[in-house]
């Protein structure tokens, strides 16, 4: 489970002075459900994802992820999670089994555990053809799949994706949403953020709308169409954004 | 504390780095193959130069054929003809040196008159000094000859002219004198390899992991910021200290050829201990020099930036490095203080054996402070978001 109470985050600028990226936010992810965050870019979603995996530290407020407070035990959250970003890239140099034999090793798996986890992540992804080729020369698709087999590598009760499936084409975008979704089918508590409509429509039990750092209105699809009184959830976002304007 | 993900981190970080070719160029290619090749090319030049035959004009001598017949028979110099635009050839470096003979020369020589060599140069130009110093070293020898012959024929001992003489006796062990030779550019060589091995490691696992998108990555797992920077580290100081090994290996092949297949009579006589010292005191300055690289590297955008800061680096620790060797720089207790430059002139002591334990202890210590400040400042930024994100 994911809850944030009063999570802030405010970077300092030289030019621009105080940015409340993130602002007083408060909400809460349950375990076999997918939480979308929904904005529009420099809405404050990466922020708080970050915040979440313990990448950045609150300015004020916390969250608990799994249990474990972000501030006061950021290792016990990281090795809680499984996080995935378009800015979380792949090392070119390894081949895509190492990649994700490093990160099984970096969340302290044994080898005699470890290697019968790959192999079994490897069939169920279609990895074994690519299995021993260096991660630059990989397509798009095979890269994102190395990404999931990396964050899935020591079973994570929570998954974090930050956009992930910016930048993909057709086919590598439905792998990655298949696999949200049976993650979220596993009872894992999926927190997922986007500025795509149609795939939040597809995937979330629950959907957050951010913008300027605040989550501005949060519920189920079917919630925010009746509190709104709109059908599509573009026009719900719009107008949600608007009201708060 | 759990050393466990600091040896995975390091393991990772060295493989990752090994397979990249820029690495192998860095770390092997440059100090084993280009930087020998260069030193030998140098002495090569250096020592052709030195056997090349000095083209010199001879002005006048018509009258006095035994003097020049002796200066040929000499085979040091190409006599070239007199050319009234002599001194326009030595500017522009066409002849080396003239020597003008007077034409009565030999016969005022006989006749016990006064008469004078002069000899024309390009001063500071090196070559025109060489042509220079062995036409003054041949006229010397010849007026010493002369000198000689005219006692012997007077019947009037040697010692009319020179009283006494004044000798030279070395009283430093062949290996003193190869320390001090050896002294000079060792450490020179040494600080240069650690901080050239520790660039490009450096660079490739801060600034290249952020513009390649993997420290995001890397930050996501649950490995301590403290253990991820202290495998990286070691990573950086692997490269070093291989960097500096390699060179080291490679110049002292380098020297044995050239001592061994006679290019150069080369003073050999090093103690084996006093180098042993040498590469243990550098231990401690190779992690200052491979922590503050990966501090430099973590602080810059990219990998660009980072290279323009790391540059002036190189600069600020080859200065030190070669004021140690300066003459008339020696060991003292405020220097002991100055990194580079101290582990630069207790180098120098230990080649020499003239090396003291208090020396040691200040020098090792100090660097050992400075390190440990080092990794401690990389730990520090390595934990800063201003610093990780910086955009």
């Amino acid at each position: 489970m994911i809850e944030a109470r009063a999570l802030t985050k405010i970077f300092h600028h030289r030019r621009r002075g105080q940015i409340r990226a993130v602002d007083d936010v408060h909400f809460r992810c349950e375990p076999g459900r997918i939480f979308g965050l929904l904005g529009v870019n420099g809405a404050g979603k990466t922020t708080c994802l970050r915040l979440l995996a313990t990448i950045l530290g609150p300015t004020a407020g916390t969250a608990t992820v799994n249990g474990f407070d972000i501030v006061t035990a950021p290792e016990k959250v990281r090795a809680s999670i499984g996080f995935l970003s378009t800015a979380t890239a792949l090392y070119g140099r390894l081949t895509a089994f190492e990649v994700v034999e490093y990160f099984g090793r970096l969340h302290g798996l044994a080898d005699s555990a470890l290697h019968p986890r790959i192999d079994a992540l490897f069939q169920a992804l279609a990895m074994n053809e690519f299995r021993d080729r260096r991660c630059d020369k990989l397509s798009t698709g095979m890269k994102q799949k190395t990404s999931i087999a990396r964050t899935l590598v020591h079973d994570p009760p929570v998954m974090i994706f930050d956009e992930p499936t910016l930048g993909l084409d057709v086919l590598a975008a439905r792998t990655v949403l298949g696999f949200i979704r049976e993650c979220g089918q596993r009872g894992k508590t999926v927190i997922f953020s986007t500025h795509v409509m149609s795939e939040v429509e597809k995937l979330c039990d629950s959907i957050a709308i951010i913008h300027g750092g605040r989550i501005l209105a949060e519920g189920a699809l079917a919630q925010l169409r009746e509190r709104t009184g709109l059908e599509s959830l573009e026009d719900i976002f719009i107008k949600v954004v608007e009201e708060h304007a | 504390m759990n050393l466990r993900p600091v040896a995975i981190v390091y393991r990772k970080e060295l493989r990752d780095l090994l397979r990249d070719w820029r690495t192998i160029m860095s770390m092997i290619v440059v100090p084993v193959v280009i930087v020998p090749m260069i030193i030998l090319g140098v002495l090569k030049v250096v020592n052709l130069t030195m056997k090349e035959e000095s083209k010199v004009m001879l002005l006048g001598g018509e009258g006095s054929p035994e003097s020049v017949a002796a200066l040929r028979r000499l085979n040091k110099f190409d006599l070239v003809p007199a050319s009234a635009d002599f001194t326009n050839l030595i500017s522009t470096k066409k002849i080396r040196a003239a020597v003008e003979i007077p034409n009565d020369f030999d016969a005022a020589v006989e006749g016990e008159r006064k008469t004078t060599i002069r000899i024309y140069t390009y001063e500071g130009e090196p070559k025109s000094m060489q042509a220079a110093g062995q036409l003054e070293e041949f006229f010397q020898h010849r007026r010493e000859e002369l000198v000689r012959r005219r006692l012997q024929e007077r019947r009037l001992p040697e010692t009319l002219l020179a009283p006494f003489e004044v000798k030279r006796s070395n009283v430093a062990s062949p290996k003193q004198v190869t320390g001090v030779v050896i002294g000079m550019i060792l450490p020179y060589l040494m600080i240069v390899m650690c901080l050239a091995g520790a660039i490009y490691p450096a660079v490739d696992l801060t600034a290249g992991e952020k513009e390649r998108g993997t420290l995001e990555t890397l930050l996501s797992s649950p490995v301590a910021r403290t253990h991820l920077v202290l495998g990286k580290v070691l990573v950086v100081l692997t490269g070093s200290l291989a960097t500096a090994a390699l060179s080291l290996s490679a110049n002292g092949l380098g020297l044995l050829v050239i001592h061994f297949g006679k290019f150069a009579k080369l003073p050999l006589a090093l103690d084996p201990l006093a180098l042993a010292g040498v590469c243990v005191v550098m231990i401690p300055l190779a992690i200052f020099l491979s922590s503050v690289a990966i501090a430099v590297g973590l602080f810059a955008r990219s990998a660009k930036e980072a290279n323009t800061y790391l540059q002036p680096m190189l600069l600020l620790a080859i200065i030190p490095a070669l004021l140690a060797s300066l003459p008339g720089i020696d060991f003292n207790y405020r220097l002991a203080f100055i990194p580079v430059l101290n582990m630069s002139l207790l180098c120098k002591e230990l080649l020499t054996g003239a090396c003291h334990w208090g020396h040691v202890l200040a020098v090792f210590g100090s660097m050992t402070v400075y390190a440990a400040l080092a990794v401690a400042a990389a730990v520090a930024l390595f934990k800063r978001e201003s610093v990780l994100f910086r955009t």
